[in-house]
């Protein structure tokens, strides 16, 4: 009778958290898209943004494009996600690790011209974690398979 | 005390069923994890501060990581022996399991205080902000929350009786926030960057990289230890208190 009964509740104890977590991947695959903390240049360059609309965009700086401008605070660069670029304008102070061909998320608005109007910016660290030395070869290597892909 | 005992004859199949057993144990138990977890977080720790070399690209912040890695683990690691705890209680009635969650839940939530305390830090440096409402930062402050309201519940329930199951249930359910924090940096886009550490290698070097299982192995030790001490004192007030009430009743 007891093993019986605590049969019961274990089946019963499974059978509710099943039915919770199944419920909870329902709600976090409703939330795929609300909960994503950034849009990247491909979801803008699919239509997802509206212009004017407060919107965080994450992407990688590309090579070469940051230009600073003569009065020394505006920055202009280009985002880039796979194929996907966006331009980006910026009036401010740039993190310290904020470079070409690293992680960016830029918090601002899409403007009518299709230039992204940053009030904000933030540097996307990566999971990767090495001493210098070894830092300048590897990141190049790193950021070479990261665009290959 | 006395009901402890009483529920052990019942069910003589736990072997740590019996506090007097669990205890001798427990005792060196506490020592030999106290001892081990401060030698090898000592290790750790000055491995980190001192010996490796800063990171290419964040400098002397990444000394952060040997910290609030295994803050990390150990905040969820927590919750993973609390909800097991809560399953033994609610399934197998476990006498000890209820005492084991109580023991746990503050240290848990100490730990996820730290690790939401080093990535602050760490992301004022290197993101240029103390904190973002992303995935993985929002389910990690939950996890924290979710902590304070078990530890809350498991107290008034402990108050009204021994047969509480409310604070079990509720050790379930938030478990299903476990998942949650670790999948987050996959399902969405978020600031936190994804896994260094993964099964198949890791994208951390090594000379950056070995500090880290000492903290890891050593906070658990100490994690170990605190448990298995707030234990043994919720056991002893447990006797204290039959023993009033006895000697109050005569």
């Amino acid at each position: 009778m007891r093993v019986r009964s605590k049969h019961q509740r274990l089946v019963l104890v499974l059978l509710a958290m099943m039915a919770l977590i199944g419920a909870v991947l329902l709600a976090m695959w409703g939330l795929q898209d609300r909960a994503a903390y950034f849009m990247t240049p491909q979801d803008i360059a699919a239509g997802r943004a509206q212009p004017g609309q407060p919107l965080r965009l994450g992407g990688m700086v590309q090579q070469g494009s940051v230009d600073k401008q003569a009065d020394g605070v505006t920055v202009a660069f280009t985002v880039y996600d796979g194929p996907a670029t966006v331009p980006v304008r910026f009036r401010g102070i740039l993190p310290d690790l904020f470079k070409e061909n690293s992680g960016v998320v830029a918090e601002g608005r899409l403007g009518p011209d299709g230039v992204f109007v940053a009030d904000n910016i933030l540097a996307k660290h990566d999971e990767r974690y090495m001493p210098p030395q070894m830092g300048n070869v590897s990141a190049e290597r790193a950021t070479e398979q990261t665009l290959a892909q | 005390m006395s009901a402890l005992i009483a529920l052990h004859t019942a069910r003589p199949m736990h072997r740590f069923a019996n506090p007097t057993r669990f205890l001798r144990i427990a005792r060196p138990a506490t020592t030999w994890l106290l001892a081990i977890g401060a030698v090898l977080t000592a290790v750790g720790v000055v491995g980190a501060l001192s010996v490796i070399p800063p990171d290419y690209l964040q400098g002397e912040t990444v000394r952060i990581l040997h910290i609030h890695v295994p803050a990390a683990w150990l905040g969820m690691g927590g919750w993973t022996g609390l909800a097991v705890a809560s399953l033994m209680q609610i399934v197998w009635r476990h006498p000890l399991a209820a005492v084991a969650g109580r023991a746990i839940a503050p240290v848990g939530a100490a730990f996820t205080a730290l690790c939401l305390l080093t990535g602050s830090i760490w992301g004022r440096p290197t993101w240029g902000t103390w904190w973002e409402w992303d995935g993985r930062l929002t389910s990690m402050l939950l996890l924290l929350f979710l902590y304070f309201g078990y530890i809350a519940l498991s107290a008034a329930e402990r108050e009204r009786g021994p047969d509480g199951r409310l604070a079990a249930i509720f050790g379930l359910v938030g478990a299903v926030n476990l998942p949650i924090i670790h999948f987050s940096v996959q399902w969405w886009n978020t600031l936190h960057q994804g896994e260094s550490i993964e099964l198949t290698g890791t994208s951390i070097a090594p000379e950056l990289l070995w500090p880290l299982p000492f903290t890891m192995l050593g906070f658990s030790a100490l994690f170990g230890a605190v448990v298995l001490m707030r234990m043994r004192t919720e056991l002893a007030e447990t006797k204290i208190e039959a023993r009033l009430r006895r000697t109050a009743s005569e």
